[in-house]
């Protein structure tokens, strides 16, 4: 069980860098207690599964430094820094039987034979694998297959923290919920610092305390999942998380005054500054209104959900989505729509305006 | 679903049926048909019943080549088996050497039969030949053509160089096939190399490597170009394996009925041990 800091972490596939393009991964800095639950969520190619490989040892930083407990400890190799990890794909030893292959990793450390057969059958127990303990683990289901490669990350009870790596990409979707509350629910029972990493956002919201949403090799912001949805720091934030996303227009900021397709709007922040070269109005579909009065757009369609209805409208200057109740009414051809001033945020070069 | 019943499709089926009758079915009938019968020429023949093969059952002869034959197929599997895979080991990843030991590889096999063959006979001649003259040089009283062992030796080696590559190929592809993330997995479990080696890498290969001794054991038991201009089964008889054995009994002495059964016999134990060996090693497949 560790605290796990990253210090200005930088990295690249390639020999020599020259545009910022050219980095997986730009100057990452994290703080992540002992015991928390953390998710990296980020479309793929983002650079979240090398910043996982990097904190495992399986990849070695170009710069920076990695730090378990205010320990440096970037040189060390995955066996030294003591860590499990579940990856995408089950991986299991064919020939070992279930029971061989969550003992493995304990007989690799030369662990008494007798002290193997109580972890692995308390192992065993928690992830619903007793009675298959005999079978040879080639024989599994995927997902059987996938709680070994869990439980081989559990087995040993000093690991300084877990890492997922998508881990139910190739898991039925009726058993991707059991399989997540089970890990959620051995996270409040084992109490150690798990890190998942996940394209989807319902699996990282769900799974995590915090979530870091990265995006082109950087984390674009840190938060709770009530935070990334309630004030998103980037553009790229309100898009990626929500279903749909946020709408994102361009505005005009004219002294104090935001301005959007030649209304004045309310906005969340005081504008200060308006240097920037391209100003941004976010606001999500769940924060909009028809009104008398406000944005002029035309309504495109309506497609009911069953729990809401949401409706795709057409402004000066782009579409926007509103998340209507169900029971209420559209309405068709011209409409006002108002914008919930404390969920509008202003966006300088795609950041949030401070 | 229902199927179409449409017995003009049956047309299509002749080419290849002609194809296979002319290359496969009727040679062996052809021989079928000597292995029951006696024949003087002319096509005059009399029924003979099971005579040949208990002849050739019975024959010291066919008991020899048929050890040799048995004892060369082994020996080769056994060198050649984990020298693949020792190689397919140590083979680079990545970069220039992986096409560079690919092609150096392919090498020996690209080469005509008959052709390695010759190549090691002037290779391993004790006077002028490379192998020979310096295996004299250092003291070793070497002759291929004269001593049984220098003529084994000679021709094992020879089957090593040939076909090592063939195992190193196939063991190279299954190696490959295997995913980055069970390495990963190992690395993070505190596995050992000898681990990684007995827990993933060979069981993973296990396909490959069947087919390899597939292909190796039923190459090295129907042997004949290579030692027939190597040896020419000498010194003696001592590497007159089952086919020059064969060729002899058939061309040589012209004696078709009980080379014909030998064919047949020799067949069956081709088809019987592969099919032995292929159940056994994908019986626990089936299984899983």
């Amino acid at each position: 069980m560790a605290k796990v800091t990253l210090k200005g972490l930088s990295h690249s596939y390639l020999k020599t860098q020259s545009s910022d393009a050219d980095w997986a991964i730009r100057e990452v800095d994290i703080d992540w207690n002992d015991g928390g639950a953390y998710a990296l969520l980020g479309p793929s190619g983002c650079g979240k599964t090398t910043l996982l490989n990097i904190i495992s040892g399986l990849i070695t930083p170009t710069k920076g430094d990695i730090l378990f407990d205010d320990k440096v400890i970037s040189g060390l190799n995955p066996v030294e820094r003591n860590i499990a990890q579940i990856f995408q794909f089950p991986v299991i030893y064919d020939t070992m039987t279930v029971y061989d292959n969550l003992a493995f990793p304990l007989r690799n450390r030369k662990i008494p034979e007798e002290e193997i057969k109580v972890k692995v059958h308390e192992i065993a127990e928690m992830l619903e694998l007793s009675s298959t303990l005999n079978n040879r683990a080639s024989g599994l289901t995927a997902d059987g297959k996938q709680k070994i490669s869990l439980g081989r990350g559990l087995v040993r009870s000093d690991v300084n923290a877990i890492m997922f790596d998508e881990p139910l990409t190739v898991i039925d979707p009726h058993l991707k919920w059991i399989l997540r509350s089970k890990l959620k629910e051995l996270h409040q029972k084992i109490n150690r610092t798990m890190i998942y990493v996940t394209h989807d956002q319902t699996e990282a919201l769900t799974f995590a305390d915090q979530v870091v949403v990265m995006h082109e090799g950087q984390i674009v912001q840190t938060g709770t999942p009530v935070d990334l949805f309630e004030k998103p720091k980037h553009t790229f934030v309100g898009y990626f998380i929500g279903s749909p996303g946020m709408n994102v227009l361009p505005c005009q900021i004219k002294g104090n005054d935001v301005i959007v397709n030649g209304k004045k709007i309310e906005t969340h922040q005081q504008i200060k500054k308006s240097n920037f070269n391209k100003t941004e109005v976010g606001v999500r579909p769940e924060f909009i209104s028809f009104s008398n009065e406000g944005i002029p757009v035309k309504v495109l369609s309506v497609s009911n959900t069953g729990r809401h209805k949401i409706v795709d409208t057409e402004s000066e200057t782009g579409k926007i989505k509103i998340i209507a109740k169900s029971n209420e009414d559209i309405p068709s051809g011209s409409a006002f729509l108002k914008f919930k001033k404390e969920y509008t945020y202003t966006y300088g070069d795609s950041w949030i305006i401070e | 679903m229902n199927k179409t019943v449409n017995q003009k499709a049956w047309f299509f089926v002749i080419p290849v049926f002609v194809l296979v009758a002319f290359n496969a079915i009727i040679p062996l009938m052809t021989v079928v048909n000597y292995a029951f019968q006696e024949t003087f020429g002319n096509n005059v023949f009399m029924w003979e019943g099971t005579r040949w093969f208990k002849q050739i059952m019975l024959s010291e002869r066919f008991h020899a080549s048929l050890g040799r034959q048995f004892l060369f197929t082994f020996i080769i599997l056994f060198i050649q088996i984990p020298l693949g895979i020792a190689i397919a080991l140590t083979m680079p990843k990545e970069g220039i050497g992986v096409p560079v030991c690919l092609v150096l590889m392919s090498m020996p096999l690209l080469i005509p039969w008959n052709v390695v063959g010759a190549m090691w006979n002037i290779f391993a001649l004790p006077d002028i030949g490379f192998l020979g003259h310096s295996l004299n040089a250092l003291g070793f009283d070497y002759n291929f053509t004269q001593q049984i062992g220098d003529a084994w030796f000679t021709t094992i080696l020879m089957d090593v160089w040939h076909w090592t590559s063939l195992v190193v190929l196939l063991s190279y592809a299954g190696l490959r096939s295997i995913q980055p993330a069970y390495y990963q997995a190992a690395e993070i479990d505190g596995a050992s190399r000898w681990a990684i080696f007995t827990k993933i890498e060979l069981p993973k290969m296990k396909k490959v490597l069947t087919i390899a001794i597939l292909l190796r054991f039923m190459d090295s038991f129907m042997i004949y170009t290579e030692p027939f201009v190597l040896t020419g089964g000498g010194p003696g008889n001592a590497t007159a394996f089952l086919s020059i054995d064969l060729v002899k009994m058939a061309l040589g002495q012209f004696d078709l009925g009980p080379a014909a059964a030998m064919s047949l016999i020799y067949f069956f134990i081709v088809l019987l041990v592969c099919w032995v060996f292929y159940t056994l090693m994908m019986r626990n497949e089936e299984k899983s």
